[in-house]
């Protein structure tokens, strides 16, 4: 166990754990912050997207003690009230089916938006293929990606 | 589907109630979130005419909706469907999820993509139940004929006088009415509808943007625990001992404890169930990190049992001997369809295989459970929580009415969770604990104790006549099929109980001479329902067959199926299968996709079309494949029937999302079988459908008026052997074993 602090969403937390605990649980189980998910713990799925500074960071492969002072952001950091424009584009393209793997797919393309403003659809593809959804969103996933950029822009 | 209508009016809601137990008076209240159901009672509160709806005196509607939402979007049909005849302004209505009270909720489950069919008509009688009551209260406040009183939006109206009363000013009028009854009321016409037919948004969609939305394994209560089981790997295995010395170490480790196996339960009838857990060793801890850490460090001696032996080799060779071995149960006999053969101008035979697959939800198995003083209580995903309420007391001896079952939202299910396994796996090791404990399933749990869609065998024979139409059709189905994993002795005495054919039975190709016939494969792996069922694996075969029989005719795929089709609107074979309808969709099908219009080199187009849960879908694919063999699927133009699509953009998204999850066996996905145990364990060896693989998607779907069909399942029928077929367009070779293998279509000649 090792004392810490963890700069979440803004909020500073004090927390004592392991320092080999993935973020991940620190996430869900410690500070209660349910909405980054568990999908597989191997870093295949990407339910468990957070952003470490401008980075998206797969938390189950990442140890609560290497994140450091780093800015961490959740999904429920993303913003206050749904006012992110990709928010704005799952909700206008009606994205989501069951959810689960939602929060993963919004912080990904959030950081992938971050770093490339105006991706291709080849970029999208490719940026968020580590990202699996069961449901099959993937056509509106994309489509709400690509009408974030533009209306980004 | 069996229609479950049923009126719960208000009186009948308060009797059953106080027969629960429950202090239940005018109104009650669910908290969201999973917290208890807390029960009170209400002098001035909310006008609860029936059990689906609650309206408070400032107008404010909220709909309890009985069945799971697990992304079909059932609460959003379900609440269209009471709004509508409500006639509520659907933006303003608050979603609950309805209390796991059998007596009064009767179509609490969902599968067999029922949950609009059953709503369509109990549903709206709710809602239209409610609105009546509404109207005599305003016309007993007016003192005016009932019939001069119209609604709009929400509030009554009297035209003559001019004077309006909103529902939430009528509630205290219309709690001291007589019962109406729900069979009384009558329901809108097409014509008047102004929600049904819209692609109204979901009304979960903003909490599944911004990490609100509370799935199962996010279920948080004070002074909770968390747990993951230890599973011998080799199915039908047993414990055969543990050292927990390490485990116990592990910091945040509370306990470590054997749990037995569960088999028969006698809930369901039909003899009771086979629960089918793998028992093994629970591990509980104040994380659910440290719970899977401590999991790690136990010692575990397994016993193999008797099915250490079995591969997916092993199996193959039953499967196939099963092919023409005499069947055990014979579902078509129309003339002789060997003596047609025999006699036919042209013979083609075709065997087809389709291996085990997992469900794969996004979000594992897990269930929390709470072992109080004399009740229990459970937050769980689930497409059953009424008999996981029957189940965990069956099990633990307690009244149904002490067992109380808070259905969360479920991180997909595809059928996975219409098993009741999980659930009592955390009952077991929450009644060792005494406080709430989540048990919860890593992904290797998910993909190495799935109940997966089972393995198939399909020997298909066909005969043709000079003309190139079909005088023999047989096919023979084999699988190891899903009844005996969970059935008594007693209902698998009638080999028909385990007979796999649906979706092959409802043929709709004329023939003069059907046999259709099964053989099972015994097998240890457990299988049950996923996404389709049968119609998985036997629309496969039928329509990768017919295409192989329209090659063989020299006839275009398309040409050959509509010619095809009987003359008589319905099949005899399917009993509801209307070929007009099965042709209209495979005809716009065609149309939108092109059909006939030249691709570039290598590029291929496929058909298939199938009838399912009252639905009829057509896909016409195109894929390209590499010279590597690499097979990628570009398009895939849609047609759909499903009766009065109640939203239309559900409609499509459901259309979407099963053709996206049907690809996944299709490119990947396989289970294999060694030493009686699955050989993947993660996305890593299971891979499933990536955003990359995703191909363009355009669905069209049928204006009609008639009831509506299902739709959660019915698009992936079609797809595997749409996709085949096209690769048979752009290369000659048929793929008639999933998933496909690209060895075999490497370096072709461009077709």
């Amino acid at each position: 166990m090792a004392r810490m602090n963890l700069l979440v969403n803004a909020k500073k937390y004090e927390i004592d754990v392991a320092p080999e605990t993935p973020l991940l649980w620190v996430l869900r189980d410690t500070l209660g912050l349910t909405g980054t998910k568990f999908g597989c713990g191997m870093g295949l799925c990407g339910a468990c997207t957070v952003h470490l500074d401008a980075d998206a960071a797969r938390s189950c492969q990442t140890p609560v003690g290497s994140v450091g002072a780093k800015k961490i952001t959740t999904i429920e950091g993303l913003s206050a009230d749904r006012s992110h424009p990709l928010q704005k584009a799952w909700i206008a393209q009606q994205v989501p089916q069951c959810g689960y793997c939602q929060s993963g797919q919004i912080m990904q393309a959030a950081a992938l938006l971050i770093k490339n403003p105006r991706p291709t659809r080849d970029e999208i593809d490719q940026a968020m293929s580590g990202n699996i959804c069961r449901c099959g969103t993937y056509q509106r996933i994309r489509r709400a990606i690509q009408q974030a950029a533009k209306e980004a822009a | 589907m069996t229609d479950t209508t049923t009126e719960v009016g208000r009186r009948e809601f308060l009797r059953i109630g106080a027969s629960t137990g429950v202090a239940l008076m005018v109104g009650f209240y669910l908290p969201s979130k999973g917290r208890a159901a807390r029960w009170q009672s209400a002098q001035a509160g909310p006008f609860t005419p029936n059990a689906w709806v609650r309206i408070t005196p400032d107008n404010q509607v909220t709909v309890l909706v009985e069945k799971p939402e697990m992304g079909q979007g059932q609460r959003t049909t379900e609440a269209m469907l009471l709004a509508e005849e409500l006639d509520i302004d659907f933006s303003t209505i608050r979603i609950e999820q309805a209390p796991t009270i059998p007596d009064i909720y009767k179509s609490l489950s969902t599968g067999g993509s029922g949950g609009t069919r059953a709503g369509w008509g109990s549903v709206r009688k709710a809602g239209a139940q409610a609105r009546a009551m509404f109207v005599m209260a305003a016309a007993q406040q007016w003192n005016v004929d009932k019939q001069e009183c119209r609604t709009e939006n929400g509030a009554v109206l009297h035209a003559p006088t001019g004077r309006r009363f909103t529902y939430g000013e009528l509630v205290e009028q219309a709690s001291k009415l007589p019962e109406i009854s729900a069979s009384t009321v009558s329901l809108k016409d097409t014509k008047d509808f102004r929600f049904i037919g819209k692609p109204l948004p979901r009304v979960d969609t903003p909490s599944k943007v911004d990490g609100s939305a509370g799935f199962g394994i996010d279920v948080r209560v004070p002074n909770m625990l968390y747990a993951v089981i230890a599973r011998c790997p080799h199915f039908g295995g047993r414990l055969q001992n543990f050292d927990a010395l390490g485990a116990k170490e592990v910091p945040g480790v509370h306990a470590v404890f054997p749990v037995p196996p569960l088999g028969f339960l006698d809930i369901c009838g039909y003899g009771g169930r086979n629960l089918n857990t793998a028992g093994g060793v629970a591990v509980v801890a104040n994380s659910t990190w440290a719970a899977i850490q401590g999991r790690k460090a136990l010692k575990l001696n397994w016993n193999r049992g008797s099915n250490g032996n079995e591969t997916t080799d092993s199996l193959r060779k039953v499967l196939d001997g099963q092919a023409t071995a005499p069947p055990t149960f014979i579902a078509l006999d129309r003339g002789n369809a060997g003596k047609s053969l025999d006699k036919a101008a042209k013979k083609i035979e075709a065997t087809y295989e389709l291996p085990f697959t997992a469900h794969a939800t996004m979000e594992p198995m897990n269930s929390t459970v709470h072992v109080r003083d004399g009740e229990i209580e459970i937050w769980s995903p689930t497409q059953w929580a009424n008999v996981i309420q029957d189940e965990i007391a069956t099990l633990s001896g307690l009244p149904k009415n002490k067992v109380i079952v808070n259905m969360t939202l479920s991180g997909g299910s595809f059928g996975r969770r219409a098993q009741w396994d999980y659930a009592a796996e955390a009952w077991q090791v929450a009644r060792e604990i005494k406080k709430p404990v989540q048990l919860v399933w890593t992904r290797e749990d998910d993909i190495q104790h799935d109940f997966y869609r089972e393995y198939s065998y399909h020997r298909l024979l066909g005969g043709l006549d000079q003309q190139g139409r079909i005088v023999s059709w047989s096919h023979r189905v084999v699988s190891t099929p899903i009844r005996p994993v969970f059935d008594s002795a007693e209902s698998l005495q009638d080999p028909q109980h385990s007979a796999e054919v649906g979706g092959a039975d409802s043929l709709p190709y004329f023939s003069p001479n059907i046999r259709l016939d099964y053989a099972p494969a015994h097998s240890a792996v457990p299988r049950a329902w996923w996404r389709s069922v049968e119609s998985s694996f036997n629309a496969f075969a039928v329509e990768c067959f017919i295409d192989e029989l329209a090659h063989a005719a020299g006839k275009d795929p398309y040409e050959f199926r509509v010619g095809l089709l009987h003359e008589d609107a319905n099949v005899p074979t399917g009993e509801g299968l209307d070929t007009r309808k099965f042709r209209s969709v495979l005809q716009l099908a065609a149309e939108k996709a092109g059909w006939g219009k030249p691709l570039p080199v290598g590029w291929g187009r496929g058909i298939a079309c199938h009838w399912s849960f009252d639905s009829y879908v057509a896909h016409v694919a195109e894929v390209s494949v590499q010279k590597d063999g690499a097979v990628h699927v570009r398009r895939v133009v849609t047609a759909v029937d499903c009766g009065t699509a109640v939203n239309p953009d559900g409609v499509r998204a459901m259309a979407e999302g099963a053709i996206n999850f049907a690809l996944t066996p299709v490119l990947g996905g396989e289970i294999t079988i060694k030493d009686g145990a699955a050989e993947q364990s993660n996305f890593h060896d299971f891979q499933v459908l990536r955003m990359n693989q995703a191909p363009d998607i355009e669905v069209y779907i049928m204006p009609s008026t008639d009831p509506p069909g299902g739709m959660g399942e019915p698009g992936v029928p079609p797809l595997a052997p749409a996709v085949a077929n096209a690769i048979f367009a752009a290369t000659g070779v048929r793929v008639r074993r999933l998933p496909i293998d690209s060895r075999l279509l490497k370096n072709l000649p461009a077709s």
